[in-house]
């Protein structure tokens, strides 16, 4: 099972920090486990004062605000590691 | 890596300055923006409490603003300095200014020993200690400050690599010294030093040091309803993922009347310095600089003088430019778009270019503005910018450039790169001005940015996307060479 990434690159995103995620290094045994991609603007940021929760992206389906490098290695530690449980 | 927690946190406050412009109630909403930024309640991520992060984010609104952060009276509201911003007329006279109260103060830069010291018996770092500098204390090698010249003899004597040096990180990327502790330990700008290559900038790990913005004086100048003209550095045409045609309809929508490809000049540029090696092979010269980086044109002015007899005649890209849209345009404003913070310099300069904008600038308009470029159509620039001259903003670029323009024998020019300015290409450049020759080539391309202006301290986009773009869009297009 691969976990889905879905990084926003629609220009508020980009601006506010996900052009430096392109260049993203994922350690070994998360990346083996992820699948990134990508992606034009996911239309969060539109409404009020939302840019200022920029960059977005879309893991498994579900929105997440303020990604960066260190938060997304969070989340696909705990999701790969919540799979393996379910699997034993 | 650049820092990109406070990259965004600048950006951010360029995005709220410039939706309160065009707001309707601009001095309020700026006075609001610390509080916008930092709600009651919300995490504080950086300082000790949300006044403090409030009022930092207020000195960081001032360069927004394009105001000097250092002439901030503590008791005038964002708003009167907004409704300033919005009545001067002329630009500032040095881009860059120091957010004192962000400077966090680094320790000054000493030799110091860690806990890595074996007190061995070799004793190797007191041996290599011209100066009596450093002593056994309680089973470990110890330094006395007051006697160490910070020769780095021990450093290098030391076999286990336990004794470093600290370093200052603005005051160890600036190539020229032009940065330094005042009084109070805090950091602070000689700007006869200064040659505004934006290193502190990008260096600071607490985003001490700003570039006072022009964003708002473009802005009031579009809403006067002036023909505004964009001038594209072509760095710009990597830094955003839709393109070129696309950025053109973006820019347009944002308020410019015009968009002009600054690798139109750039084609002149190359022409003329091909003409100009030319001319000084024959006359028995054995080097020449290129003179296309603002920054070095600043650094052969302050402090290497010796320099300029070798150093091309031509003008910058953006100076050939300017000149072309100031005779086709002649009644209207043009802005640069930079990556790069020297070019407020050479703007200051000119009397063609009325505006510098960075890239940042840009990025934060069109968020503010909703603009998705790549969902806009695309539109041709007027002029078709050759490939050599859309590859400029690269290491090599320039170099590539003058050899597509070269008339004679190919082999009779020999490129070499300077690539990214430091203390310690300083002292190349120092040396072969002094020698007159260059070792590794009779054409040298200087460009103070690590990577060439594509990498510059102002940029959006990261260093091997933007790149990979630019190639693409120069493989695009047809070769200067005839």
């Amino acid at each position: 099972m691969f976990v889905e990434v879905e990084i926003c690159l629609g220009t508020t995103c980009f601006v506010l920090g996900a052009s430096a995620l392109q260049e993203l290094q994922l350690p070994e045994k998360l990346r083996r486990q992820t699948k990134i991609s990508y992606v034009r603007c996911l239309n969060v940021c539109k409404n009020a004062d939302k840019f200022s929760k920029a960059p977005y992206a879309r893991i498994d389906g579900e929105i997440v605000a303020e990604i960066s490098a260190e938060k997304l290695a969070q989340i696909l530690e705990q999701k790969i590691k919540g799979e393996k449980n379910e699997a034993n | 890596m650049r820092q990109i927690e406070l990259q965004r946190l600048k950006r951010e406050i360029l995005v709220y300055l410039i939706k309160a412009f065009y707001s309707g109630n601009f001095a309020e909403n700026v006075r609001l923006i610390p509080y916008d930024m930092r709600p009651k309640g919300s995490p504080v991520p950086f300082r000790c409490c949300i006044h403090k992060e409030r009022a930092i984010l207020r000195l960081r609104t001032m360069s927004g603003l394009g105001l000097a952060i250092e002439d901030d009276n503590e008791r005038a509201e964002l708003s009167t300095y907004a409704a300033q911003a919005l009545a001067r007329t002329r630009n500032a006279e040095n881009p860059l200014t120091v957010l004192q109260s962000a400077c966090q103060g680094c320790a000054e830069s000493f030799i110091h020993v860690t806990d890595l010291c074996q007190n061995c018996v070799a004793k190797s770092c007191i041996n290599s200690c011209k100066f009596g500098a450093i002593k056994t204390v309680r089973g470990r090698a110890a330094i006395d400050n007051a006697k160490c010249k910070k020769c780095r003899m021990c450093i290098k004597a030391c076999p286990y690599q336990a004794i470093v040096k600290t370093i200052v990180p603005c005051e160890n990327a600036c190539p020229t010294g032009a940065i330094a502790k005042d009084s109070n330990g805090l950091a602070c700008i000689d700007t006869k030093k200064c040659i505004s290559c934006g290193r502190c900038v990008v260096a600071c790990p607490f985003g001490a040091i700003h570039n006072k913005s022009q964003i708002i004086d473009v802005l009031k100048k579009i809403r006067e309803g002036k023909k505004v003209i964009a001038l594209l550095a072509p760095a710009m045409l990597g830094q955003m993922p839709c393109t070129a045609g696309q950025l053109h309809s973006a820019l347009k929508k944002s308020g410019f009347a015009l968009v002009y490809e600054v690798a139109q000049g750039a084609e002149i540029t190359a022409r003329t310095e091909a003409q100009d090696l030319a001319e000084r092979l024959q006359s028995g010269a054995a080097f020449m600089t290129t003179s296309c980086c603002s920054a070095y044109n600043e650094l052969v002015k302050k402090h290497l003088p010796e320099m300029r007899p070798f150093v091309s005649h031509t003008k910058t890209p953006l100076y050939y430019t300017a000149e072309i849209v100031r005779r086709e345009q002649p009644e209207a404003v043009n802005v640069f778009i930079s990556p790069c913070l020297s070019k407020f310099a050479e703007a200051q300069q000119n009397s063609n270019i009325d505006h510098v904008l960075t890239f940042e600038e840009i990025g934060a308009l069109f968020v503010a503005l909703n603009i998705e470029p790549e969902e806009l159509p695309e539109e041709n620039f007027a002029h078709y910018s050759a490939r050599e001259a859309r590859g400029f903003p690269l290491s090599g670029g320039v170099a590539k450039s003058v050899q597509a323009a070269w008339t004679g024998d190919p082999a009779a020019v020999k490129p070499a790169l300077l690539n990214g300015l430091n203390k310690t290409t300083l002292n190349e450049l120092r040396a072969y001005a002094r020698q007159g020759q260059c070792p590794a080539g009779n054409l040298l391309e200087v460009m103070c940015c690590e990577g060439g202006c594509a990498h510059g301290p102002a940029v959006l986009n990261a260093e091997r996307s933007a790149a990979a773009q630019i190639e693409k869009y120069a493989l695009a297009a047809e070769s200067l060479r005839q």
